[in-house]
Order: structure tokens, then C-alpha cells, then sequence
């Protein structure tokens, strides 16, 4: 059974001067229980109002929301039971740690002693146990994140909606949130739908990741599906650091990513397509050489990078030009005017 | 290489100007508002506390130092603890009122409808009209046969006119003024207070599952607390310090059951020309103010540091 699932939903917004903007224009989404799903896309994509139109802060302008295999439209946020967590956090700031956490057992009426119960576990599960009595404007960015997680989850939601629950997170303690998230969330087996802009994150924390573009959603599948099959140039210039190369080529794009432009003699020469590139600069980055120039010959002249892995010794410097190689059957193509998918097309060499 | 670095060094010879000297700005940009509170409010209190101090009056303007001896014929007065009583009772239910009625009006305010930009400027109307002007024309509502007010009491039953003559009534038509007049500040205040409130914290109150009696208590309210409180105080010491309201509508009639110790300072004062008796009075009213305002900033003031 689908945990949450999205039909043809539209939300069209009256901006200023009777402009509509429509937020979302048709998105079917579907979520299992104990997936995490990733909404990605970039600032304005749509992504929020997503999150926020299945918890009912939004009432879309068309289509459904069902949560649990009911339709949900028109019920307010409160009989929904999900739990959500937004990048400010939303803590109640006159209220304890304990009583943040009991806040929504309070409005189901639960028993004080179960309520006390609950609140301890959600607390424990955490790490915030010490915290119960503080107020949240005493508390650290990270110890706000960990409170309004263990509010969201209390009462044990259907699903738990994260609206970049990372985004106040130290740079450096990213990626160990990134897990903790992740293994809490597979030790509840709770549904869970987050939102980012961050590609990285995306592809760290999803299932599956959903990339949304002007309210349209361009594909849905897991992080690999979206890297190695992106089904157009939206997402394959979203997803990957440095993203896909680019190289057009008549009516055609050509793309292929960086770690797969590599040194012609590193690759095995059946079905490799060679291209000369002319080195401007190196960038040394965790071990990896990215590589700044541009090529030719395979279509019109394009910047590309390269990466090479720290595996990977061949002395290269700037301003030689050198005979690269990507493998035949990691080249992607796609319509140069609609940036969507097309069949292969036979480049010599 | 060596030029640059010489023209990037602090050019040790010149000296800031002026305005470079923090010490100075900061007697300069402080002075406007020490000058104002000198003049408009430690003199006209001086002034006040030495006019008490002596027996000075219309007739004899002339300064004698009396001592305490207005203050203690103030106290030993009747007509003074009633007025004492009467500020009391009047203040508390206004502000009561006000904060009430001024929360609805905050809604009025904030709420979004057809039309609001009319009723916007309707809703402040009271406060901006002068008070002298409000109070007359609420005597004449409440005083003419022709009037509403009349024409009410008649059709209800109650003996015609003379409302100011039922000491109850009297107070009741003080304060309904008086409300009808500051709510429109205190709903400003107020308004402004919700606002403030973040929009994250009242859709997680929904998300939490809390209805809405709920929301209002347990979340609304207690983040509002503070501009009701400030609401609170500047209707509080409005009311007791106002005088054009009693004076125009009941002259603290009938029989003294309206008069305040504003009201009663300026009759003696200024009307019956007891300039150091007046004055004595309203220097006993000043407390009053003083320690409401002093309580309400410091309940604020610890709210916030929790």
C-alpha cells in the first residue's frame, strides 16, 4: 500500500497583479512505506509546496492527495498524523524541550503517563535525553534539529516530512547527520519525503529521488537510475559534481561524465570514442584530478572537465593538448533544442 | 612594491576628525533627548513637587513653604480615597476591556477580506479623533432624548434620562468611552504583537494537532504575551492620568461617584484655583503608573530572558 500518494496535483498561486503561478503543474508521486523519498530540485521548483500540500498547510488547486490509501482533500493538517520538520525548525520557544516534544501527544489526548513515555524515547532516540528541560532558545542549531525531529516523531506519523532537514547543519557534520538520519529512519521503517536542493544530499539520503523543475517533476528513480540514465539535461547537469559534459553536435548533445573522460590510453580501445584536449588548469581535489580544457573533433569545441582518480598517475599539465578517450557506451545523448534523451548516434574515431 | 606597501600604511600624522572621536558623538547624539526630558519632564515634576510643598493658590500666588501640609490634608480627605478607589476600579476594568476587545480588533486588523482597506482606517478613528471632541459627542448620545441611547432605554423599559444622575450608570458610560477610545491603540499594539508571531510555529501547532481553542491557548497567547502587555500598560496609565473624558462627560458626577484622582487634582487645582492642593494630588496619583509599568516590564523583560 502506497504510504503517500499524489495524483495530477496543481497548485496554481495568485502572485501580485492577478499573476497565477502555478507552483506545481500535474505531479504523480507515489512513496512505500519505509522508503525515503528525495524531492530535489532547485530553489522555486516547487519542492516546499509539495511537502506542504501533503501535510494540508496547502490545498491544491487540482488533483489528490491520499495518505494511507484515503483521500485527504480538505482535511485539515491536524487529523492528517504526519510529522514535519521545516528549516527554521518551528519550536514552540516558550515551551520546554519536553513539553515541544509532548505537544501533539497533548493534542490526541494522550494519557500524561504515556505521554511522558513517549516523549522519553523520542528524546533518547535522538541523543537530546539531557535537553528535556531547557527552552529551545538556549539550545544549538543541532540540538533544535534533534527536537524538532523528536517532536515529528512522538506520536509515531505515517510519514515524516523533512523540509531541508539538514540545511542548518555544519558543513563538516553533514555527512554523519546524513547517516544518523538515514539509520534512524531505517531502524523506524517510517515513511520519509525530504526536500533539497542539495544534489549530494539527494543522492546520500534517498531511496529514491524525485527531480522537480518548475513544478513538473522531470524523474523519478533511485540516485544510480538519475546519475547513469538521466532522462534529460535538467538532471544531468543537476546531479554529479562537476556535472556532465556537454558537447554539441549538429542537432544532437553529446554527454558524458567527467570521471568517464580519461587519458585515451587508460581506456580500452573497442568502442572508444577519442577526442584531442587542449589542458587550461588542474584542480587537485581529495586525491582526484579535475581537469579544465576543452575538446573537439567529436562536435563544436566545448569547456569540459575531466576527472581523474588519485589511482591514476599520468603527468599532465596546462597547456598541452593530449588525446582523451571516453568508452563507447558511456556517452548519453540527447535533442540539443528539447534536452530530452535520444537514440545513440555513430561518432567516428 | 616598496611604494605601495608605504601608501597602504596608516598615515600616522593626520588625526581622525570629530567625528571620529567616539566619545564625543556619543554626548552629541545623546543631548536632544536629554534636553527634552530635562525640560518636559524633570521640571515640570519639580516644578509639581514644589507647588505641593507649599499653599499656593489662585488668590495668593505668592510661594510659601508649608511643608507637607497639603499632602497630609489630601490623605486625611475622604473625597481623596474614594477618587483613589474610584481610578482604581475605573482603570482595571477599562484595560480589562481594552485588551479584550482591542485582541478582536487585532484580528479585524490582520484578517484579509474584501474591503479591509476601508475598515482599516474606520477601526483607528476613535483613537485619532481628539478625546474632547469623542466625549461631547458621546454626551449628547447618551444625553438627548432624541438620541439612541434614549431612544434604547425607553424602548427597554428604563425610567427616561438622568443616566448621570445613578452613579453606576455614570461609571459605566465613563468607561464605555473610555474603551471605545483606547481600543483602537491597544488592537495597533496588538496586531503587531501577532504578527510577529513566526508563520513555521503556528502551521507546526496545526501539523502537531492541535485544535483550535488549543492553538489560541497554548500557542498564540503565550507568544503575544508581551504586546498585550504592553497594551495593557499604555491603556493603564492612560486611563488613570485622563481627565478630559470625566470632565466632559460627567464632571465627576453625580456626587463625586465618577471623579478620579486626575479628575480631582484638576478640579482642585486648576478649576477651584488650589494650585498646591491640586498639585499634591497628582503627585499621590503618580505611583500608581509608575509601579504598574515597572511590574509589567519586569514579567516582560523576564519572559524574555527564559
Amino acid at each position: 500500500m502506497k504510504v503517500v500518494e499524489v495524483r495530477g496535483l496543481v497548485k496554481v498561486y495568485e502572485g501580485p497583479g492577478k499573476k497565477h503561478v502555478r507552483a506545481l503543474d500535474g505531479v504523480d508521486l507515489a512513496t512505500a512505506r519505509s522508503e525515503c523519498l528525495v524531492l530535489l530540485g532547485p530553489p522555486g521548483s516547487g519542492k516546499t509546496t509539495l511537502l506542504r500540500t501533503i501535510a494540508g498547510l496547502e490545498s491544491p488547486t487540482h488533483g489528490e492527495v491520499h495518505l494511507g490509501g484515503h483521500l485527504v482533500n480538505g482535511l485539515p493538517p491536524r487529523i492528517r498524523r504526519v510529522g514535519l520538520v521545516v528549516p527554521s525548525y518551528a519550536l514552540y520557544p516558550h515551551k520546554t524541550v519536553r513539553g515541544n516534544i509532548e505537544f501533539p501527544l497533548k493534542a490526541e489526548h494522550t494519557p500524561r503517563a504515556m505521554r511522558e513515555r513517549k516523549a522519553r524515547w523520542a528524546a533518547d532516540l535522538l541523543g537530546i535525553p539531557h535537553l528535556l528541560g531547557r527552552r529551545p532558545g538556549r539550545l544549538s542549531v543541532d540540538e533544535r534539529r534533534r527536537v524538532a525531529l523528536a517532536r515529528a516523531l512522538a506520536r509515531e506519523p505515517a510519514v515524516l516530512l523533512l523540509d531541508e532537514p539538514l540545511s542548518g547543519v555544519d558543513a563538516r557534520l553533514r555527512a554523519a547527520a546524513r547517516d544518523e538520519l538515514r539509520s534512524l529512519q531505517r531502524r523506524l521503517g517510517t515513511a520519509m519525503i525530504c526536500v533539497t536542493d542539495d544534489q549530494a544530499e539527494a543522492m546520500g539520503l534517498g531511496d529514491r529521488v524525485a527531480v522537480l523543475d518548475a513544478g513538473r517533476l522531470r524523474q523519478v528513480g533511485t540516485p544510480q537510475d538519475l546519475y547513469d540514465e538521466p532522462v534529460d539535461t535538467f538532471v544531468a547537469t543537476l546531479i554529479g559534481t562537476p556535472p556532465m559534459n556537454l558537447v554539441p553536435r549538429g542537432d544532437r548533445l553529446i554527454g558524458f561524465r567527467p570521471e568517464h573522460l580519461l587519458p585515451a590510453e587508460e581506456i580500452p580501445p573497442e568502442g572508444r570514442v577519442t577526442m584531442p584536449l587542449r589542458i587550461d588548469r588542474i584542480e587537485y581535489l581529495s586525491g582526484d584530478r579535475h581537469v579544465y580544457g576543452s575538446v573537439a573533433r567529436i562536435g563544436q569545441e566545448t569547456r569540459v572537465i575531466a576527472r581523474l582518480p588519485a589511482t591514476m598517475t599520468t603527468p599532465l599539465a596546462g597547456g598541452q593538448t593530449r588525446e582523451f578517450a571516453v568508452p563507447g557506451d558511456r556517452l548519453r545523448f540527447f535533442d540539443a533544442e528539447y534536452g530530452n534523451r535520444t537514440a545513440p548516434v555513430r561518432i567516428g574515431g | 612594491m616598496i611604494r605601495v606597501a608605504a601608501d597602504t600604511a596608516p598615515d600616522a600624522r593626520r588625526r581622525g576628525g570629530p567625528a571620529d572621536r567616539e566619545g564625543l558623538l556619543t554626548w552629541v547624539f545623546l543631548l536632544p533627548s536629554v534636553v527634552y526630558l530635562t525640560a518636559l519632564v524633570v521640571l515640570p515634576l519639580a516644578l509639581a513637587v514644589a507647588l505641593a510643598l507649599s499653599g499656593v493658590t489662585a488668590t495668593a500666588p505668592a510661594y510659601r513653604f508649608t511643608g507637607a501640609g497639603e499632602f497630609a490634608s489630601a490623605l486625611g480627605e475622604g473625597a481623596f480615597w474614594r477618587a483613589l478607589g474610584d481610578t482604581l476600579l475605573f482603570t482595571a476594568v477599562s484595560t480589562v476591556l481594552v485588551v479584550l476587545c482591542g485582541q478582536v480588533l487585532a484580528h479585524v486588523l490582520l484578517a484579509r477580506f474584501r474591503g479591509r482597506w476601508l475598515v482599516r482606517p474606520l477601526v483607528l478613528l476613535p483613537w485619532t479623533t481628539p478625546a474632547a471632541l469623542s466625549a461631547t459627542s458621546w454626551r449628547w448620545l447618551l444625553d438627548s432624548a432624541d438620541s439612541p441611547a434614549g431612544w434604547l432605554t425607553r424602548a427597554l423599559g428604563v425610567p427616561d434620562g438622568a443616566w448621570h444622575t445613578r452613579p453606576a450608570v455614570a461609571m459605566g458610560a465613563v468607561v464605555a468611552v473610555h474603551v471605545w477610545r483606547l481600543t483602537p491603540l491597544a488592537a495597533v499594539v496588538m496586531a503587531a504583537g501577532l504578527t510577529a508571531i513566526p508563520r513555521d510555529v503556528r502551521d507546526a501547532a496545526r501539523v502537531d494537532g492541535a485544535g483550535a481553542a488549543r492553538r489560541a491557548l497554548e500557542v498564540t497567547l503565550p507568544l503575544a504575551l508581551p504586546s498585550i502587555a504592553v497594551a495593557a500598560l499604555v491603556t493603564a496609565v492612560l486611563t488613570c492620568a485622563d481627565v478630559t473624558v470625566v470632565a466632559v462627560l460627567t464632571h465627576g458626577g453625580p456626587g463625586g461617584a465618577t471623579q478620579t484622582l486626575a479628575t480631582l487634582a484638576y478640579t482642585r487645582g486648576a478649576e477651584g484655583g488650589a494650585l498646591g492642593q491640586g498639585a499634591a494630588i497628582a503627585v499621590l496619583l503618580l505611583p500608581l503608573p509608575l509601579a504598574g509599568a515597572t511590574g509589567l516590564f519586569r514579567v516582560v523583560r523576564r519572559r524574555a530572558e527564559r
